[in-house]
C-alpha cells in the first residue's frame, strides 16, 4: 500500500482522502497521535538555540536602542521574491528565513498605500526612495488611492469624526490565513496543478467575477511559483512534498513567510500546524531520523522567526494597536468533531518555547480550550500560562459547532476553517457616538458638523428612553448602511489593487467570506440607556442648542455585575446593529459578522467621542471590547464574565472579548506560602492548586467566547 | 431572613478551595491593628439581603464554581450566627461547599443556646478557615482588643468536632514574628488533628486607605510591610514545632 504513493514524503502514513485532494483535516484524523501524557519528555534549550538567542536579544537591544527599527528597506519593494537570503547564522540555524536579506530589516510594502509606507519610512528616520513614491504615485495606483477614489462625501465624513474608525483602507487588511500546511504535505508542484485545474474549470462565459477570478488564480499560481524560487533562494527544493520534519516545519514556514513578505495584514496569523507537524515528528521519531532534542530545536528555531516577523509602520498605527503587534496566532490542541482531542507532543513543544526562549507575545499562543483536553495537557497550560502569562484561551467547544475541527484563530479571536474560510476585516463602529448623534440630530459633538443624517434632535432637559431609544435606533440603520458600504469600497479595492495571492494560492477555490463588523464602546452605551431609563439624565448643551454632556441623578444597574436589567440593554443593542447590518449589501457574497473586541483601541475611540449619558466625560476611555466600564463592575471577575456571557454569539459571531488582568496573588495561592509538606495529613497539593475548571475562568487577555459556553451549560 | 451584607465577590480564589462566591458579612468585635477591612467594623449596617437571594445569586454562575463553592467572612461571620445557619443549610440543601472564615472570637465553651446553634451550624459547615492572630493572650489583646482564650478553645471545638480547618496567621514585623511565639503557635496546633493547612501571609498595607476614607486613625502607622520571605522563614518555625508534637501524638 505505501508503495502505492506517488511521493517518498507520504510513506508511513496512512491513507484517506487526502491523497486523492487536497484535505488536511483528513491528514490529520487518519494519522495524528493523541498525547495524554505529561510534560517530562520535552528537551532543553540546545546550544545553537541559546547562540542564536543571544543574538537575537542583542539585536533587540541594538533596535530598542536606535529607537524601535534597526533597518528598513527604502528602495526594494517586498515581494515574495524581492530579497535574497538572510540568516542569523547560516550555520546554527535550523529553520532559515527572514522577510528581507537580513534579521531586522524591515521591508517596503506600499501596495496598501504608498503615503503609510512613506510615512512608516519617514516616521522611523528613513527617506523612501522618490522613484518608488512616484512610481506608486503616477504608474501605479495602490488600494488606498482607489478606496479614496470611490468614497463619497458622507463616508469621507463619517471617518474623519470617527464614527467609523480604524477603517483597513490605508494599510493591509490582513485577517487572511493560508494553509501553509499545503506546502508541507504536497509540495507546491502539486498546489500549482490543482490552481490550474480550477483556473479551467472556470464558466466560460466571461462575467465580470469569472474574469476576476481567472486573474486571481493566475495571480495566485504565479505567487506559488515565487513561492519555490524564494525557497530555492534558501538551497531548498519544495516543489515536492517535504519527507521529514525539519523539512515539514521549513516548507510551512516559507508559505508562512511568502506571506508576511507579501502583506503588511493588520493580522497576520499561522494557523494550527502543530498536531499536523507531530505527525511528522512521530513518524520520525519512530524510524530513528531525528531525537526529540533535535526536533525541539527545530521548533524552537521555528518559533524564533516567528518571533522575529516585522513590519514597518507608523507611529498612529502603533497607537491604535498599542505597540506593534503582528498577530501570529497559532491556534493549538482543540478537539475533534470525532470527540478525540489534538494535544500532540508538537503541542507540548510548542508552549515549551516559552521556555527555551523565554516568554513573548508572539507568536499569540492560542489554546482552543475543551473540558475534554486531557488533565496532564490542562495542568501544563495551567503551569505555563502562571509561569509566562503568555497564553491565551479560548472555547473551542462554542467555536467547533460553527467552524470544525480544523478552524484557527486570525487575529485575537476572529475563526476560520483553514483553507476555506477568510474573512474581510471590518474595523468597528463607534456606537457610543452614534447615541449622540441620535441625541443630537446626526451632528458630531465634537466637530459640530452635520456627518449623520439631519433627524430631529431631542431637545427636552431630560432624556426620556423610549425617545432616545427610537433615535437611536434610526440613527443605528443608517451608520450600518453607510459602514457596510464603507467596507464594501475598502474590501473591492483591496482585492482589486493589494490582494493576498500566496494566501489564497493556500485556500480553496471556493471560499466562504466573512464580513466582519465591529463594535467599540458597547458598555458605554449599556450604562448611558440604563441611566436614561432606571435613573435621571439631564442634557446640558451649549450656546447652538447642542448636547455636550450629561448629568446623572440617581444610581442605576451598570453592565458588568450580573444585572438583567442592563445586561438586556447591552443584548439589544448588539441584536439591533446586527440586523441593520444584515439587510445590507455585502461585497462578494460574504456572510456578515459582527465582533465586539477592541482589546486596544478603545483609547483612541474614547479620545474622539464627547461626553455621554453613562456619566463618562469627553475623551475619556471606552471599555475594551466588551467589557464593563472602568471601575463599573463591583461584584468580582465572574458577575463581569456573567454580564458578558448573557451576549449573543449568533450576533457575534467573530468575538466578544472580557479583556481583565490580574496580579498571581489574585488566582490563589502561593504554594511557596500555602501548605508545604502537610501532604501525608491527607492534604494534597493538588487540592489547592489550580483546578481545570478554574481555568476556564481563570484564563488571561482576550478570552472572547468562553463564558458563554459555560454559561450555556 | 436577612442579613447585613458589607459586599459580595465573584471571584474569590483565595478564600478557600476552588472558585468561590465570597460573602462579606458587616460588623466585627475586633479591632485588629492590622485589619484592612475597617469599612465591615459596623453592626447592623451595610446592605440588607435574605439567604435565598445569595444563593440565588450563586446558583446562576454556579458553572464558574465547580471546584469551589461559598465562602463566608466579614467583618465576622459569626455576629449574624441565625442568619449563618440559615444561609449553610441552604447551601447544604442544594449541594453547594460551604466554608467559614472566622476569628472565633465569639466562642465561649459551655452549655448555651448560642453553642447549641454552632453545633448545627457546624453539621453544614465543610471547611473552617480559622484566623490565629497571636498565640499569647497579653499579645492578643493588644493586637486585637480581646483576649484569644475563646478563640484557642474553638480550635478545640473545631477538632473535638472534626471540622477540616485551614489555619491563617498573618506575620506582622515585631509583633508576631517573634521566633518563640511562632514555636508556640506551632505546638498549639500540633495539638488539633484537623488542620489541613496552614497559610501564613506577609502583613500588607493595602488598607490603610480604607482608614484615611473613614478618618481613623491606622493604628499601625509605620510598620513595615512583612516580605514574603519573612512569611516563609515564620512558617517553617511553625511548622517544625507543629510536627514535633504531632508526631509525638501519633507515637
Amino acid at each position: 500500500m505505501e508503495n502505492q504513493y506517488p511521493y517518498e514524503g507520504w510513506l508511513g502514513f496512512r491513507e484517506g482522502s487526502w491523497v486523492r485532494e487536497i484535505d488536511l483535516r483528513s491528514f490529520i484524523r487518519h494519522n495524528f497521535t493523541m498525547y495524554d501524557g505529561d510534560e517530562s519528555f520535552l528537551a532543553g534549550p540546545t546550544q545553537n538555540t541559546l547562540d542564536l538567542w543571544d543574538q537575537v536579544m542583542d539585536l533587540t537591544r541594538q533596535e530598542r536602542e536606535a529607537g524601535g527599527v534597526l533597518d528598513m528597506d527604502t528602495h526594494v519593494i517586498s515581494t515574495i521574491t524581492s530579497h535574497g537570503p538572510g540568516y542569523l547564522n547560516k550555520d546554527k540555524e535550523k529553520i532559515v528565513g527572514f522577510q528581507t536579506d537580513k534579521p531586522f530589516k524591515r521591508a517596503m510594502m506600499p501596495y496598501g498605500g504608498v503615503r503609510m509606507a512613506e510615512k512608516a519610512c519617514a516616521d522611523n528616520g528613513y527617506t523612501m526612495d522618490p522613484e518608488v513614491k512616484e512610481f506608486f504615485t503616477v504608474h501605479r495606483k495602490t488600494h488606498n488611492a482607489g478606496v479614496f477614489d470611490a468614497y463619497t462625501p458622507e463616508m469621507r465624513a463619517c471617518r474623519s469624526s470617527h464614527i467609523i474608525t480604524g477603517l483597513p483602507d490605508a494599510y493591509g487588511r490582513g485577517r487572511i490565513i493560508g494553509d501553509y500546511r499545503r506546502v508541507s504535505l504536497y509540495g507546491v508542484d502539486f498546489l500549482i496543478a490543482d490552481k490550474e485545474e480550477q483556473k479551467n474549470r472556470t464558466d466560460s462565459a466571461m462575467y465580470a467575477d469569472v474574469i476576476r477570478d481567472r486573474e486571481e488564480l493566475s495571480e495566485q499560481i504565479r505567487a506559488l511559483k515565487d513561492l519555490k524560487k524564494m525557497a530555492a533562494s534558501y538551497g531548498f527544493d519544495i516543489s515536492q512534498p517535504a519527507k521529514n520534519v525539519q523539512e515539514a516545519i521549513q516548507w510551512l514556514y516559507f508559505g508562512y513567510l511568502a506571506a508576511v513578505k507579501e502583506q503588511n495584514g493588520a493580522a497576520m496569523s499561522l494557523g494550527r500546524t502543530s498536531t499536523f507537524l507531530d505527525i511528522y515528528a512521530e513518524r520520525d521519531l519512530r524510524n530513528g531520523v531525528f531525537t526529540e532534542e533535535q526536533i525541539q530545536e527545530m521548533v524552537d528555531h521555528f518559533i524564533m522567526k516567528l518571533r522575529l516577523i516585522k513590519f514597518a509602520r507608523t507611529p498612529e498605527y502603533n497607537a491604535l494597536f498599542s505597540g506593534d503587534p503582528q498577530w501570529v496566532t497559532e491556534s493549538l490542541a482543540g478537539v475533534g468533531t470525532c470527540g478525540k482531542h489534538f494535544v500532540t507532543k508538537m503541542t507540548y513543544r510548542y508552549l515549551h518555547t516559552l521556555y527555551n526562549l523565554g516568554p513573548s507575545p508572539e507568536p499569540n499562543l492560542t489554546v482552543l480550550w475543551s473540558t475534554r483536553l486531557p488533565q496532564n495537557f490542562k495542568r501544563y497550560c495551567a503551569k505555563v500560562s502562571i509561569e509566562t502569562s503568555s497564553l491565551q484561551y479560548e472555547n473551542d467547544d462554542l467555536m467547533r459547532y460553527t467552524h470544525g475541527d480544523d478552524y484557527a484563530i486570525a487575529c485575537c479571536v476572529s475563526s476560520m476553517r483553514l483553507g476555506k474560510e477568510m474573512q474581510f476585516f471590518g474595523a468597528r463602529a463607534n456606537l457610543a457616538k452614534c447615541l449622540l448623534y441620535a441625541i443630537n440630530g446626526g451632528v458630531d459633538e465634537v466637530s459640530k458638523k452635520q456627518v449623520g443624517p439631519k433627524y430631529r434632535p431631542i431637545t427636552s432637559e431630560y432624556l426620556d428612553y423610549d425617545e432616545v431609544m427610537e433615535r437611536f435606533d434610526a440613527m443605528m440603520e443608517w451608520l450600518c448602511k453607510v459602514y457596510v458600504n464603507t467596507l464594501n469600497v475598502i474590501h473591492y479595492m483591496h482585492d482589486k489593487y493589494c490582494y493576498e495571492k500566496i494566501q489564497m494560492a493556500l485556500h480553496d477555490k471556493k471560499v466562504t467570506r466573512w464580513f466582519a463588523t465591529g463594535i467599540a464602546g458597547l458598555s458605554v452605551v449599556a450604562d448611558s440607556l440604563s441611566a436614561i431609563k432606571y435613573a435621571k439624565v439631564k442634557v446640558i448643551r451649549d450656546e447652538n442648542g447642542l448636547a455636550v454632556d450629561y448629568e446623572v441623578e440617581g444610581d442605576f444597574p451598570k453592565y458588568g455585575n450580573d444585572d438583567d436589567r442592563v445586561d438586556a440593554l447591552a443584548n439589544m443593542i448588539l441584536h439591533k446593529f446586527m440586523e441593520h447590518i444584515r439587510r445590507n449589501h455585502t461585497y462578494r457574497d460574504s456572510i456578515p459578522t459582527t465582533s465586539i473586541l477592541t482589546i486596544t483601541s478603545n483609547v483612541v475611540y474614547g479620545k474622539a467621542t464627547g461626553s455621554t449619558p453613562d456619566g463618562r466625560k469627553k475623551g475619556e476611555a471606552f471599555a475594551p471590547g466588551a467589557n464593563p466600564m472602568h471601575r463599573r463592575d463591583t461584584h468580582g471577575a465572574i458577575a463581569s464574565l456573567a454580564s458578558v456571557a448573557k451576549l449573543s454569539f449568533k450576533d457575534a459571531q467573530d468575538g466578544i472579548s472580557n479583556t481583565f488582568s490580574i496580579i498571581p496573588g489574585a488566582l490563589g495561592k502561593d504554594d511557596d506560602l500555602f501548605m508545604g509538606d502537610f501532604g501525608d495529613l491527607g492534604m494534597e497539593l493538588s487540592d489547592l492548586g489550580l483546578e481545570p475548571d478554574e481555568l476556564e475562568c481563570n484564563s488571561c487577555a482576550a478570552v472572547p467566547t468562553l463564558f458563554e459556553g459555560l454559561d450555556g451549560e | 431572613m436577612n442579613g447585613y451584607i458589607h459586599s459580595t465577590e465573584s471571584f474569590g480564589t483565595v478564600d478557600g478551595p476552588g472558585v468561590r462566591f465570597v460573602i462579606f458579612l458587616q460588623g466585627c468585635p475586633m479591632r485588629c491593628q492590622y485589619c484592612h477591612n475597617p469599612d465591615t467594623w459596623k453592626m447592623n449596617s451595610g446592605s440588607v439581603r435574605s439567604a435565598q437571594s445569595l444563593i440565588r445569586e450563586y446558583e446562576r454562575n454556579k458553572a464558574f464554581y465547580t471546584s469551589g463553592g461559598i465562602t463566608v467572612t466579614g467583618g465576622e461571620a459569626l455576629m449574624q450566627i441565625d442568619f449563618l445557619l440559615e444561609l449553610f443549610q441552604l447551601a447544604k440543601q442544594n449541594g453547594i461547599h460551604t466554608c467559614l472564615d472566622t476569628s472565633g472570637v465569639t466562642y465561649r465553651p459551655g452549655v448555651s443556646e448560642y453553642n447549641r446553634k454552632l453545633d448545627d451550624l457546624m453539621a453544614v459547615t465543610d471547611l473552617v478557615m480559622l484566623d490565629i492572630k497571636h498565640i499569647d493572650p497579653a499579645g492578643h489583646k493588644v493586637l486585637t482588643g480581646h483576649d484569644n482564650a475563646g478563640i484557642l478553645a474553638f480550635a478545640r471545638y473545631l477538632d473535638e468536632k472534626n471540622i477540616p480547618v485551614w489555619i491563617r496567621h498573618v506575620v506582622v514585623p515585631g509583633i508576631t514574628d517573634d521566633p518563640q511565639l511562632l514555636t508556640r503557635l506551632g505546638e498549639f496546633l500540633g495539638t488539633l488533628s484537623n488542620v489541613k493547612a496552614l497559610d501564613v501571609l506577609p502583613y500588607h498595607i493595602m488598607g490603610v486607605s480604607k482608614y484615611k476614607e473613614l478618618d481613623i486613625p491606622y493604628p499601625l502607622e509605620g510598620v513595615e510591610p512583612a516580605t514574603k520571605k519573612q512569611a516563609m522563614t515564620a512558617k517553617q518555625i511553625i511548622l517544625t514545632a507543629y510536627w514535633k508534637i504531632r508526631k509525638r501524638a501519633k507515637a
